[in-house]
């Protein structure tokens, strides 16, 4: 379907647009030389320059363009044609009254907006003209970066940020790679490494990159940031070689180059078609739910209008029937008047009484809303109580729409890891055939086995059990993608063992790995470094062992391991296998299966997150059938990750067993504070989590989202193998509906009490199950149904084994659900991101995982415990401003028109004003929307403090008063 | 210990402004100021209303508005006032022939005579008003039929009177001065006063026709053409009086030269339109005569009227009022009786929740509402 798509799209843009060289891929010349002849002709696209435009508007068309936005609201549409009303017929009030304040309304949001693109032009052009270093003619020469082009070869020092997506062609180090932090584009500080292709990495001044010819095929742009495909093609005596290209080539505009001295690259995607640009892509705007009622309300009063002025009209006419009201002496008709038909008469009579009422709608309304959203979030940022010291991080608003939806959230939707728990991941212990060892026990780098009443299955491990164990550790210690802190040489971390303390020299993606890796450091087994494709290991007793590091198969959450491919010292080729039990155990065939699954569901009960690692002995002939397998993928261009998957899934099988490891991931600071308040609020809490079910559910025990007395509900896997999941569900909802059939319906409102709390476990598959559209029979189309109304009847549900997308997938479903309810998503990984995205509300903690949560959420803060201010604080008392500013606005409008419409009873219907010109104009825009501005800034009907400790009054606010 | 691996987000300096897409920007300082308005601890009243605070608030206010609404009521009843119909709808009414017979076109003017009757002596200062029911001075059509720069005695305006006076704006080619429906309709029965002594001897009231306008309007928004030239004759030369006028606007007070054109006291009040279609004008103000004799003594009068104002077409109805004012002004129970009101039932309401509250509250004080 989506290739359909995707074709569809590609014909018509073909066919509509003009563009005659639409291509999959581009071609590009290095160096802008041309291939020698006989090779296949490429079409020679034409591309961008590197100018980046964030601007949105011209100092041409900025009036226009501006206006043309602006008058798309509603409410200024609105105006702007009671305006042109006013100017073309005879109205009762002269257009001023409706002009000014529409004129000052539109003024003020055109100089905000003005501003705000004059900055970005200001941005833009300091951007634009930054001077970058380019080959040309064997020479560097310095030109604005705007003027550089696809093709062209930079060179970029140590610390300087690159320019432009490049294709990394050589680097100041001999194996041809450099340092790379992608701080600015995704927050992950640590330095990534880039490969140059074997083939370049050799040219390393100016006049050998000059020489060097080739070409480069690669795909046309798309914003994900790690995924790249590619080729490059080098002409050596006119004999191409091709090689492949991915992520680890491309260095992406916005990155800096870290301990290099310098590369050279060739340049591929410009301007407005690097990857960073492609992902400003404004993500699509929420609207809070505050502003569409505002929006309902503004039809109802439009309502009200059109019907005050039709039975003013219709009055006008009756009340005109007799001739001398009509024309009394005193008052005549002038002649032109008497001749125009009554058609017309009536018309613009109608459209009078539509001017002289149509201040019942409020113009400065969202002008004041706006600002006293945007004021308002700052007191979020300001506030001290969410500030968190170790990272000195404050609260960050990305969004201020959504102040007033803080305060009526009813779903939270919270990630586990690194959300309700630290991300700080610490070592705990590890199972090598079911011989537990444990770090905190080693006596001069001697382990031993672990602490008494450890179920030890053999005390005495003989010869072959210890090499099976320094296998395990080795494997630990190969297999991973950690980098080692480039500050440090290799003396400092020896240094560093033998002083004996812990350092931090490790830098990965995952907690988890510097996690592992620290651990077998205290266990004896010293990761050193990756040098020249190898990767150094110092083992108990202080000899460097080397290792070929072949091929690294990178983690991915739907494999959810990750390989690698080694050459020990002596020659022998393995593949080592880290990865989540479930994804482990399966690929099995030898090792103490039973003993080690036992200990790793141990584990996970403690709440510990585990890790199974198993290996695999190659032989060379078997290892030379895999790279050509793995190569074959990586060379594709089209569907390579289809490819890679399938390879991956193809070498990682037949594997042996080691062990587990166990991590243990604590809980943040007042996390289960933070969730008794929320379940007080009167919040349902949801945990979604890739984590599996003991060590998720032991973290809700933890965090009090489960309580001791919770009736645990399953819905799993394991039970839909013995039932199907029609019995399951539907055995389910009699016991939830056995429970609540006796007591009425509000009663359930209190969630501690007598009545016994239910808790949900549901894991993916199962989840997957109950969504999955119905086929078969009738009756699976209600597995929604039930499985919503089980859920909206649990105080906590628990969805383990989640893949990002299905996240987001359970956000929506409850979104979708007949209440509407206000959902909100809290999360701090890249894979919290859909969820966030999806939510009513999403919110980004700071966590260690990237910033990726963070730049794509409404509201971001340090720690999980800041959420119960947030919510309980913030949001209520905006809920409760804001609410009352949208009432109040409406009901001064309807006190200030209503009198007039009485009054059209006492002046003969004949549309005359009983206020003053001054007085119509300057009522909306300055005398009554400055005080309730104010005050909808500072309103605080219930102390900060109460508002804390009786998290109870949050829920209030609905029932009581405003609902 | 692997809290140190973390390294503090580096900021490389790269920013495209792509990146402060709306939003407001995230706050640079990390530094913790305290002020009470950042953390939003400004000083605050929440005021809890208990029986306690309710009671005597209640309590107070009818205690004060009683009092000020008995003394409104009081001042109000004190002022004395005389309304006569003289319209002449009915047969036996003096003027019943006078309001049937007008004609625009009669050149002699009918009078007619409405005797009555003051009960009691109207002291101090009298105000004379007529009033006019049914008269729609608040329709826009009428209300913006005049021409403001040419009463402010703009000599260009004068002839050539503004677009929103039709259909009263110029006569046989001619520009109408003043121009509009609101000029061309000035209130034009003379009214006479005069009281019938016991003893049969008949004395004229004098009615005093300076300082009833604003003091504004004659001063300032309403200046004859040509400035302070006497000779009135010559400055509204070419052009001609309103359609249903009798005199020219230069003529309008005989007695008193000073009085005419634009700047006519009579005039003037006329110009200043009524909300309601039912209203009274400031016609003459009869002055004290000394502090012994009332100024209208009771006793019977007679009030003599020139019939030039027809209102029975459009079922109006014209009144003369007689009332002595007040330091608020004139006759207006309304308010006097809103205060009693208020105060009276706030004291009830006090009563009666004090009664409740003594008798239901059982529970202890302090337990009602948190904090």
């Amino acid at each position: 379907m989506g290739m359909d798509l995707s074709t569809l799209r590609t014909l018509i843009s073909r066919y509509c647009v003009g563009e005659e060289n639409w291509v999959d891929s581009r071609t590009i010349y290095i160096g802008h030389k041309e291939p020698p002849p006989g090779t296949e002709a490429f079409i020679q696209q034409r591309f961008p320059d590197n100018r980046i435009v964030s601007s949105k508007y011209t100092f041409w068309n900025f009036i226009p363009k501006n206006m043309f936005e602006q008058f798309r609201r509603v409410a200024n549409f609105y105006f702007l044609i009671i305006f042109l009303v006013q100017l073309i017929i005879d109205t009762p009030t002269s257009p001023i009254t409706s002009g000014l304040p529409l004129i000052f309304v539109i003024t003020v949001t055109a100089i905000k907006q003005g501003y705000e693109d004059w900055l970005r032009h200001k941005a833009d052009n300091a951007v634009n003209q930054c001077p970058v270093q380019v080959v040309e003619h064997g020479k560097v020469i310095c030109k604005q970066s705007h003027k550089l082009r696809v093709g062209d070869v930079v060179l970029v020092k140590e610390d300087e940020s690159f320019p432009c997506d490049l294709i990394l062609l050589s680097s100041s180090r001999d194996d041809g790679t450099c340092y790379v932090t992608t701080a600015s584009l995704d927050g992950e500080s640590s330095h990534k490494t880039y490969y140059a292709v074997q083939d370049t990495k050799a040219y390393t001044t100016e006049k050998e990159v000059d020489s060097i010819h080739g070409t480069i095929e690669c795909e046309q742009p798309q914003p994900d940031l790690y995924k790249f495909v590619g080729r490059i093609n080098i002409y050596m005596d006119n004999e191409p070689v091709a090689r492949p290209l991915g992520s680890e080539n491309l260095l992406l505009r916005g990155a800096t180059l870290k301990n290099t001295e310098y590369i050279y690259a060739a340049v591929i995607y410009t301007g407005m078609e690097t990857k960073m640009a492609l992902n400003y892509q404004s993500k699509s705007q929420k609207r809070s739910a505050v502003e569409k009622s505002m929006n309902a309300y503004l039809v109802v009063y439009l309502c009200i209008l059109i019907s005050k002025a039709l039975i003013n009209t219709l009055l006008k006419y009756v009340w005109q029937a007799d001739p001398n009201r009509d024309e009394p002496w005193y008052n005549q008709r002038t002649e032109a008047e008497r001749q125009r038909h009554i058609v017309i008469r009536a018309f613009t009579d109608f459209l009078a009484f539509m001017v002289l009422f149509n201040y019942i709608i409020p113009v400065s309304m969202y002008v004041t809303v706006e600002m006293q959203k945007f004021l308002g979030s700052y007191f979020i940022m300001w506030d001290d109580e969410m500030m968190d010291e170790e990272l000195g991080e404050r609260a960050m608003v990305n969004t201020s729409d959504l102040n007033e939806e803080l305060g009526q959230v009813e779903y939270v939707f919270t990630d586990k890891t690194g959300t309700l728990t630290e991300n700080n991941m610490e070592f705990i212990e590890c199972c090598v055939d079911g011989h537990v060892y444990v770090p905190n026990v080693i006596c001069n780098g001697q382990v031993m086995p672990g602490a008494a009443g450890m179920d030890m299955i053999d005390t005495s491990p003989g010869p072959e059990a210890k090499e099976r164990e320094e296998l395990f550790f080795r494997a630990l210690c190969l297999c991973h993608t950690v980098q080692v802190k480039e500050e440090e040489t290799v003396d400092g971390i020896k240094h560093g063992i033998h002083q004996g303390k812990s350092s931090s020299l490790y830098i990965s993606s995952s907690p988890d790995e510097v996690a592992l890796v620290e651990g077998m450091k205290r266990l004896g087994f010293t990761y050193l470094r990756l040098k020249d494709s190898h990767m150094e290991i110092l083992n108990r007793e202080d000899e460097i062992e080397k290792f070929e590091l072949l091929e690294v198969l990178t983690f991915d959450s739907v494999r959810r391991r990750m390989s690698v491919i080694v050459r020990s010292g002596s020659g022998e080729f393995y593949l080592f296998c880290k990865g989540a039990d479930s994804s482990i155990f399966p690929r099995c065939v030898a090792g103490k299966v039973d003993q080690v699954r036992s200990r790793v569901e141990h584990n996970a009960v403690e709440g510990l997150r585990t890790l199974c690692v198993a290996y695999k002995p190659l032989i060379p002939e078997q290892y030379q059938e895999l790279c050509h397998l793995l190569n074959g993928a990586k060379l594709a261009l089209q569907d390579r990750d289809k490819r890679l998957a399938e390879a991956y899934d193809l070498i990682e099988k037949d594997l042996i067993l080691l062990g587990a490891t166990a991590v243990e991931d604590r809980l943040q600071e007042k996390a289960a504070d933070t969730i008794e308040s929320l379940h007080k609020a009167g919040m349902k809490v949801w945990v979604l989590t890739g984590d599996k079910m003991e060590t998720a559910s032991a973290t809700c025990y933890a965090s009090k989202l489960f309580h001791r007395n919770t009736q645990i509900l399953e819905l799993t896997t394991k039970r839909t193998e013995e039932q199907s999941l029609h019995d399951v569900l539907f055995d389910l909802s009699r016991t939830i509906l056995r429970q609540h059939g006796g007591m009425t319906r509000d009663s359930f409102s209190g969630l501690s009490g007598d009545c016994t709390d239910y808790g949900l476990i549901i894991d993916g598959a199962t989840l997957s199950a109950v969504l999955r559209p119905s086929q078969e029979d009738s009756n699976s189309g209600n597995y929604k149904e039930i499985f919503l109304e089980i859920c909206r009847n649990c105080s906590a549900v628990l969805c383990c084994r989640m893949a990002p997308l299905q996240k987001a997938q359970i956000v929506k479903l409850i979104k979708a659900s007949k209440e509407n309810p206000i959902t909100l998503a809290i999360g701090d990984g890249a894979n919290d991101v859909s969820m966030i995205l999806e939510a009513h509300v999403g919110i980004g903690i700071m966590g260690k995982e990237g910033r990726q949560a963070t730049r794509n959420s409404d509201y971001a803060i340090p720690k999980f415990k800041h959420l119960k201010k947030l919510l309980l604080v913030h949001g209520h008392y905006y809920y409760i401003r804001i609410s009352e500013l949208v009432q109040y606005f409406f009901y001064k409008n309807v006190c200030f028109i209503f009198p007039q419409f009485l009054y059209q009873f006492f002046c003969g219907f004949s549309q005359q004003p009983l206020y003053d010109t001054a007085y119509l104009t300057l009522y909306n825009i300055s005398f009554t929307s400055l005080p309730i501005l104010l005050y909808s800034l500072m309103e605080q009907h219930i102390n900060m403090e109460i508002l804390k400790k009786d998290p109870s009054l949050y829920r209030l606010v609905f029932l009581a008063w405003y609902d | 210990m692997m809290a140190s691996s973390y390294n503090a987000k580096e900021e490389d300096g790269h920013h495209s402004g792509a990146a402060s897409h709306g939003g407001p920007a995230v706050a640079k300082s990390k530094k913790p100021d305290n002020t009470a308005f950042k953390q939003q601890r400004l000083l605050a009243w929440q005021p809890i209303l208990t029986a306690g605070t309710v009671l005597p608030a209640f309590f107070v206010i009818g205690i004060f508005f009683l009092p000020i609404g008995i003394g409104l009521f009081v001042t109000s009843n004190n002022i004395k006032e005389f309304e006569i119909d003289y319209t002449g709808v009915d047969l036996d009414s003096p003027c019943y022939s006078c309001a049937k017979n007008f004609s625009w076109n009669s050149t002699t003017p009918c009078v007619c005579t409405v005797d009555f009757t003051l009960e009691q002596p109207f002291e101090s200062n009298v105000y004379m008003y007529y009033g006019l029911s049914n008269f729609y001075q608040n329709h826009r059509r009428y209300v913006k039929s005049r021409d403001d720069s040419q009463l402010y005695g703009d000599l260009s305006s004068l002839k050539e009177p503004s677009k929103e006076c039709e259909p009263y704006r110029k006569r046989d080619g001619l520009p109408i001065a003043p121009c509009g429906a609101i000029a061309n309709s000035l209130f034009n029965d003379t009214l006479d006063l005069y009281h019938i002594e016991s003893n049969g001897t008949v004395n004229v009231i004098p009615l005093v026709n300076r300082g009833i306008a604003w003091w504004t309007d004659k001063h300032v928004k309403f200046r004859n053409p040509g400035g302070n030239n006497n000779n009135l004759t010559v400055a509204f030369q070419d052009t001609a009086k309103p359609v249903n006028w009798r005199k020219p606007v230069y003529e309008l007070d005989p007695t008193d030269l000073e009085n005419n054109g634009f700047v006519n006291e009579d005039f003037i009040v006329w110009m200043r339109t009524a909300a309601l279609p039912t209203f009274r004008k400031l016609y003459r103000i009869i002055h004290k005569k000394s502090s012994t004799t009332p100024t209208l003594p009771s006793g019977r009068y007679v009030l003599n009227i020139t019939y030039n104002y027809p209102v029975l077409s459009f079922d109006g109805r014209k009144r003369m009022i007689l009332s002595t004012i007040s330091w608020m002004g004139g006759k207006n129970p309304f308010l006097g009786i809103a205060y009693i009101t208020v105060g009276s039932i706030c004291f009830l309401l006090g009563v009666v929740l004090l009664i409740i509250h003594h008798k239901y509250d059982n529970r202890n004080n302090s337990a009602d509402i948190p904090s």
